[in-house]
């Protein structure tokens, strides 16, 4: 039987929501983690029991949780890796990150722009984003503010940075106001030495080696009110990309302002925000079956982090972008502030697709068809960080 | 026979309920009953203290015998209470609105 299981990501803890291939009635399971920013968790495509969670606080730092079992149980892991002590003690240690300076792998750890145009050393802060292998369950990514890429191969156990990424001409990237986080990682099943990581801001970047080496990619890109240069190579505050795991070539970006497409793997962009109320926003999704319709929710300005008008719309293209189609079937259309943030919209991959989105107010709204209709799941969570999705069939 | 009692973020972490006991040989410091916690319960590395530098995190407080020590060296002897496990060690979120 279908079953599609989304995992949600909030400012005080996770919370899991599983329904049968109807999707109209929802179980809810949490807090997970209670109290603690969750600021994503996301499901092995590989093993869907194993999902990754980045759990983390300003007072006691970054966490990471795994669980085995779909969500039933939860450990940091390295729990009785290699080998428990003698008194049953767990011996792991998942939640160190640490720059990798070394001769043999690492780079420098040299500086960044600081918001007073002074150079600054990297720091971590935590992680946005984890990213879990197409091929290895015990492979995973990790995206951390301030921007780095770190991967495990040991189920979370130990994290190792891949630095080549800081080398992407690093000395030019600065945080924005949300800090300077790796937020978006891609990976390409056709070609498995491929990743994209998406910086804010600093742009896009691209590595064919498996993280070893990598460069910018963000010709196109223009940033006319929050760089000097608003072509210049990096420093571009893009917000999350998108890409259909049938066509890597093409990505859909939605960045600080505009909404863009590469045809070439992100060799060049071109504008496609068309006919979009607002070009501002910060999630984008591509739909599950047709690799060319893509979906944003336009949000008022930078300086207004809301729905313009007070209309909670989801817009749909269905030709890649330029043209696009307000949804609002059982959206609020009158007094909505809320804010969808960028990892807060994932799609199912069932027939029809499922479409689903968290906001600031503590909503997740999902649309079994498509986002011809939409109804809230749940509408009192915590402020929603990051929503996914896992489909059963 | 040292007394620590964790912020319950951290006993929920380290699954422990009610205080931490450690063995500890004298002289007793901070840095000595956060070595042999963080050895006894390894995923409280990097929540109290930096993994690297091992500086407090900002908004960490310690506390014993009515006092903050927050800001003490590492190095200087816990007070007798503390050492003989009369009063306990208290480690603490600090503060904090909204």
């Amino acid at each position: 039987m279908n079953k599609v299981r989304l995992l949600i990501g909030t400012k005080k803890g996770a919370f899991i929501l599983t329904a049968d291939g109807a999707r109209k009635q929802w179980d809810v399971s949490g807090p997970h983690f209670g109290g603690w920013e969750i600021y994503h968790l996301k499901g092995s495509p590989v093993d869907q029991n194993r999902i990754y969670v980045s759990q983390t606080s300003s007072w006691f730092g970054q966490v990471i949780q795994r669980s085995d079992d779909g969500g039933k149980t939860w450990s940091t892991p390295g729990e009785g890796w290699p080998e428990e002590t003698s008194d049953g003690a767990p011996q792991g240690e998942s939640n160190k990150f640490v720059y990798d300076t070394s001769s043999e792998t690492g780079a420098p750890l040299t500086t960044h722009q600081w918001y007073d145009g002074s150079q600054r050393p990297w720091e971590f802060k935590r992680i946005w984003h984890l990213e879990p292998s197409l091929t290895d369950p015990d492979t995973v990514y990790a995206g951390a503010e301030e921007a780095a890429l770190f991967r495990s191969t040991d189920g979370g156990q130990t994290w190792h940075e891949l630095a080549g990424l800081r080398t992407a001409k690093g000395h030019l990237w600065q945080p924005g106001a949300g800090g300077m986080c790796l937020h978006t990682i891609l990976l390409d099943k056709s070609h498995l030495d491929r990743i994209f990581v998406a910086i804010s801001a600093a742009g896009t970047f691209r590595s064919d080696d498996a993280g070893k080496t990598w460069r910018p990619t963000n010709k196109g890109l223009m940033s006319k009110y929050e760089l000097p240069d608003p072509e210049a190579e990096v420093g571009h505050c893009v917000h999350n990309i998108a890409m259909h795991s049938s066509r890597p070539n093409v990505l859909f970006m939605q960045k600080h302002w505009d909404v863009l497409r590469s045809d070439d793997t992100g060799e060049s962009w071109q504008e496609i925000s068309g006919n979009l109320p607002s070009d501002f926003g910060f999630p984008i999704a591509v739909h599950a079956h047709e690799p060319n319709t893509i979906y944003v929710v336009p949000i008022k300005s930078d300086s207004e982090h809301y729905p313009p008008e007070g209309k909670l719309r989801v817009y749909r293209s269905r030709a890649g972008g330029h043209e696009w189609e307000p949804l609002t079937k059982g959206l609020p259309q009158e007094n909505c502030y809320v804010n969808i943030l960028r990892d807060a919209m994932a799609v199912d991959q069932l027939d029809p697709c499922g479409i689903y989105f968290g906001t600031t107010g503590g909503q997740v709204y999902g649309s079994a068809n498509g986002g011809k209709s939409w109804k809230p799941i749940v509408h009192d969570l915590p402020a929603v960080l990051s929503v996914e999705v896992q489909t059963f069939t | 026979m040292i007394r620590v009692v964790l912020p319950q973020h951290l006993r929920t972490l380290a699954r422990v309920t009610g205080e931490v006991t450690l063995e500890i040989t004298r002289p007793v410091t901070q840095r000595s009953v956060l070595d042999a916690l963080e050895a006894r319960y390894p995923m409280l590395r990097g929540t109290i203290r930096d993994h690297i530098t091992l500086k407090r995190r900002p908004f960490i407080r310690f506390f014993a015998c009515e006092e903050d020590l927050s800001h003490a060296s590492p190095d200087v002897p816990l007070p007798d209470e503390v050492a003989t496990g009369a009063e306990p060690f208290l480690i603490v979120g600090a503060m904090a609105g909204g």
